[in-house]
């Protein structure tokens, strides 16, 4: 193996229904279409050298922070793959930031998320006055059907952060606005993980706060949890000190972008 | 288009031309189970709101109900090489619809070859759309939101032509629905001058009497000529300001005898429920209507540029036409007799399309397809050629259909370099040598017992079989016959590799009479005779102590066959059928977890239609046919000719090596069999 690259790459806008599968089969056709000389496992039923890292965001949640590494079988300049790779990929899968693995597990340093959570229609005060509540408690048990059943857990401690907001939101072709509450918050990830619906669930739970619509949810960021500012710091931090280093994105916040 | 057909057709204008318009009086459809609580009848589109109106994208209303349903990326398009054209400087738009999921419908070669070569015309837009799933249906219906194409989201009914593939009848009432999403009538007789002319194509397009009400007009044959010649006839009648309404533009379609319309036949019955007549009812309608063929496929080297699904689909690959065609003269076999003559795409235009389609895919299997892919006079160097190319890159080739007889282990060898070693498939379909020689399958038990001792010889552990029961003239011996011979096959595979780990699995389907074949004639097999032998061979295999569990058995019981042959030889009176099914929330019938006897046969009761007549009756010679004014080239009495020889177990060869036996494709239609060998080789491709 000549080499390991780690990436991060966003889903945006439509292309959030995506199930982690279907982000998987396209990436590999990317790969081929770009030509990334990727390691493929010996055996009978060789396959590409790809591991994705962390929980990836469910299907129908965009996100702006979902990390992979990749093992390919010569040099490669990480701005050019990221360059390739983006350009292979169909728009709103968008490769942010390829950089060369350094030490230590990228896994580990994936400690908590940021999310957003636009609930378009919901009351303001309402929102806010849910997540006091929220964040006052202790303990919060919500259930989710998982894998292995309903499984019954708390959904506040992993909770680092949780803040509402209120956007005017304008709809595209209609004068009229209406309102928008977004609520944004860190988790730190847990087993079993707890994710954005868990904390809605949470919140209609304490304060009988339910939104008019489906909420669109976006995790913005993934990193090492940073206690001076209590938000993700940048999980390649450390293989860009201690490698030759690959280009930065500047990473925007780059929301639900049109395709 | 100035025909004496049309001049005369101009005279008559007037009255045909109200007839169309007149007000639609038909009444919703219950569709109780599907309604989403809502007792409201309710209705997307009404004809006099869309006028005049943008058509804007769906999606946003849409993108609200996609959080609720399964799968929800089937739904939104942005394939990799899909097209989206500007609305306003398309003079012809076409939706182009697989009347299944999309996980079936978006690998379909035929929709990708007409979406590329109809996007690539000027001033022409075609988009796709295909059948949602019964839990997005019931939202559409509560949100109001119509049916819509995947690429940008168009109301369908916006569109002028909605043609529709149809693989197999099971579409039908997928069809029915998407006409109600999308706001179009469901009688072609109800439709207004707003809606999309509704085009029929694919195999069962050959017969499609049954959902005749429903249609506007039928294509029989290849799609890549006739669908730029109907664009080019819509073209100029808008143009011209749609003189004459959808009547006259129908009327255009017609008078060229390779469009059928079925409005412009009517069809007389016997007392006793025979067609007397089918007769066209206008001056300039030509008694029979023509199959197109495409006779140099090098010419149309389509898919140039596959379609590459984010969701996940049937067939994960770019797969190539190597020959359309085949004359091995299989009695069962619809496509094989209606797709006549063979002819082949040369070995340098298969070497090139597939060099293309990967680099714009990015697959990482190619798929050679044809009815019978050994057959390819040139195989040998096409299958070494890209083992070649792609030595070392993990894309695999796969040859679907391959004849026992046709098959060799080098081209095996050749196939798997690369990639997987799949398992090896053969169809030998009948049980015994008296039944292959009455489907007229000449696989010897020899040749069957050769191959895949030489299979398992090279590594090869898994050997699957296709059967077929059912068949015309089969007895439970036929039957018990597959037993014996996939025991023979474990037997061979034990004594090659001297081990006892060697499988074959055996599949069984339940056989279907279909038009155009020289079992057209023949009794369908009723359900509980196939269940009973079915029964009797599962039964045997499990009582055998030395086979038994080498060898798997997959089948489905006889019922939905009996459902295919009322669709497949069914006239104009099924229709009530199919719509009644529909109406009772029958959807998804390729599908068994949706598929529902009872209902068709309720259906079928309720609409006075016996199924069994339709079925299980054998047919005299003379008796008319639904789709004798149909013509794909086969000469009736030849058709007969063979028919008799099945019951005689009489045989025929392949015309691509012996002499013609008059089957009369190629006087009737002007062509004639292509073959190879060019001589050519595929070259190393130069790296980049």
């Amino acid at each position: 193996m000549a080499q390991r690259l780690r990436v991060r790459y966003a889903k945006r806008g439509r292309l959030r229904f995506t199930s982690h599968r279907d982000i998987s089969r396209a990436l590999e056709r990317a790969l081929r279409r770009a030509d990334v000389p990727v390691a493929f496992s010996a055996g009978f039923s060789p396959h590409p050298k790809i591991s994705y890292v962390g929980a990836a965001a469910p299907t129908g949640v965009a996100s702006e922070a979902e990390y992979l590494e990749i093992s390919v079988t010569r040099e490669c300049d990480p701005g050019g793959l990221r360059a390739a790779l983006d350009a292979s990929l169909p728009p709103g899968l968008d490769v942010l930031d390829v950089v060369e693995a350094g030490t230590g597990s990228l896994a580990d340093r994936l400690e908590c998320s940021a999310w957003r959570i636009r609930l378009p229609g919901a009351d303001p005060a309402l929102a806010r006055a849910a997540v006091e509540r929220f964040n006052a408690a202790e303990r919060i048990e919500v259930e989710r059907l998982t894998k292995k059943g309903m499984r019954r857990f708390d959904a506040r401690e992993a909770v680092v952060s949780l803040e509402a907001a209120e956007e005017a939101e304008t709809t595209a072709g209609q004068a009229s606005s209406q309102s928008c509450v977004i609520l944004r918050m860190v988790v730190r990830h847990a087993t079993p993980a707890v994710r954005p619906d868990d904390v809605l669930t949470g919140l209609r739970l304490v304060a009988d706060f339910a939104p008019p619509v489906p909420p669109e949810v976006t995790r913005l960021a993934q990193g090492p949890l940073d206690v001076r500012t209590g938000a993700p710091a940048d999980p390649f931090g450390l293989d860009r000190d201690n490698s030759r280093g690959g280009e930065t994105e500047p990473v925007s916040e780059h929301v639900g972008g049109d395709l | 288009m100035e025909t004496r057909g049309t001049r005369e057709l101009r005279a008559l204008r007037p009255r045909n031309g109200r007839r169309d318009r007149r007000a639609r009086e038909e009444p919703r459809p219950r569709l109780d189970s599907l309604r989403a609580g809502d007792d409201r009848p309710w209705h997307p589109f009404q004809a006099d709101t869309l006028e005049g109106m943008p058509v804007e994208s769906l999606f946003p209303r849409l993108e609200a109900l996609l959080p609720k349903v399964q799968k929800p990326i089937q739904y939104v398009g942005g394939e990799l090489n899909s097209t989206v054209k500007d609305w306003d400087s398309a003079g012809v738009r076409w939706a182009l619809m697989y009347p299944d999921a999309y996980e079936v419908g978006l690998p379909n070669q035929g929709v990708q070859i007409l979406y590329e070569i109809l996007n690539e015309l000027p001033e022409t837009l075609a988009e796709r759309t295909y059948a949602v799933w019964p839990d997005l249906e019931a939202l559409m219906r509560a949100e109001g939101v119509p049916q819509f194409t995947v690429d940008a989201h168009r109301p369908v009914r916006a569109f002028d032509v909605l043609g529709l593939s149809f693989s197999t009848e099971l579409g039908y009432t997928n069809m029915l629905t998407a006409l109600d999403l999308a706001g179009i009538p469901l009688r072609a007789a109800d439709r207004g001058d707003d809606d999309p002319i509704v085009l029929a194509g694919g195999h069962a397009a050959f017969n499609p009497e049954p959902i005749a009400d429903f249609l506007d007009a039928a294509v029989l044959g290849d799609g890549e000529q006739i669908a730029i010649a109907i664009t080019e006839v819509v073209r100029e009648w808008k143009a011209e300001g749609s003189p004459g309404g959808r009547d006259e533009l129908l009327m255009r379609l017609a008078e060229s005898g390779g469009v059928y319309v079925p409005r412009f036949y009517d069809v007389d019955y016997h007392p006793d429920g025979r067609i007397r007549r089918i007769a066209p009812n206008r001056p300039g309608v030509p008694w029979r209507v023509h199959k197109h063929t495409v006779m140099d496929l090098d010419e149309w080297p389509y898919p140039k540029k596959p379609l590459v699904p984010l969701a996940e689909t049937v067939h994960e690959r770019f797969s190539v036409e190597i020959f359309r065609g085949c004359t091995r003269g299989c009695r069962f076999c619809q496509a094989g007799m209606i797709t006549r003559p063979v002819r082949e795409r040369s070995i340098t235009t298969i070497g090139d399309m597939v060099d293309a389609g990967i680099r714009a895919s990015g697959f990482n299997e190619v798929g050679l397809l044809s009815l019978s892919s050994a057959d390819h006079s040139e195989i040998g160097d096409v299958a070494k050629g890209l083992a070649d190319r792609y030595e070392g890159t993990n894309t695999s080739l796969s040859l679907p259909s391959t004849r026992v007889d046709a098959f060799n282990i080098d081209l095996a060898n050749e196939f798997s370099r690369n990639g997987r070693r799949s398992g090896l498939t053969f169809a030998p379909e009948g049980g015994s040598e008296r039944m292959r020689k009455v489907i007229n399958k000449m696989v010897t038990e020899e040749d069957l017992i050769r191959t895949v001792t030489t299979a398992y010889s090279q590594g090869w552990r898994q050997v699957k079989l296709y059967f077929m029961c059912g068949l015309p003239t089969e007895e439970d011996a036929d039957v018990l016959g597959i037993a014996d011979l996939a025991k023979k096959v474990i037997q061979a595979g034990r004594e090659a590799t001297g081990s006892r780990d060697v499988r074959c699995t055996v599949s069984i389907g339940g056989f279907v009479p279909k038009p155009h074949t020289p079992f057209q004639w023949a009794a369908q097999a009723d359900h509980e005779t196939v269940d009973r032998r079915l029964k009797a061979l599962k039964d045997s295999l499990r009582g055998d102590k030395e086979y038994g569990r080498a060898i798997g058995l997959r089948y489905h019981d006889g019922k939905p066959s009996i459902v295919e042959g009322l669709l497949s030889r069914g006239d104009r009176r099924v229709g009530a059928v199919i719509r009644a099914v529909w109406e009772d929330g029958g959807r998804f019938d390729g599908w068994s977890e949706h598929f529902s006897y009872q209902r068709w046969m309720d259906a079928a009761a309720k609409a006075g239609v016996d199924v069994d007549w339709y079925t299980t009756r054998e047919r005299e010679e003379n008796e008319v046919l639904p789709w004798d004014h149909l013509d794909a080239g086969l000469d009736r009495e030849w058709l007969w000719q063979d028919w008799q020889d099945a019951v005689n177990d009489v045989e025929v060869e392949d015309c691509r090596w012996t002499p013609c036996y008059d089957c009369g494709v190629c006087p009737t239609m002007g062509t004639e069999i292509q073959i190879g060998p060019t001589g050519r080789k595929l070259l190393p491709l130069t790296v980049v």
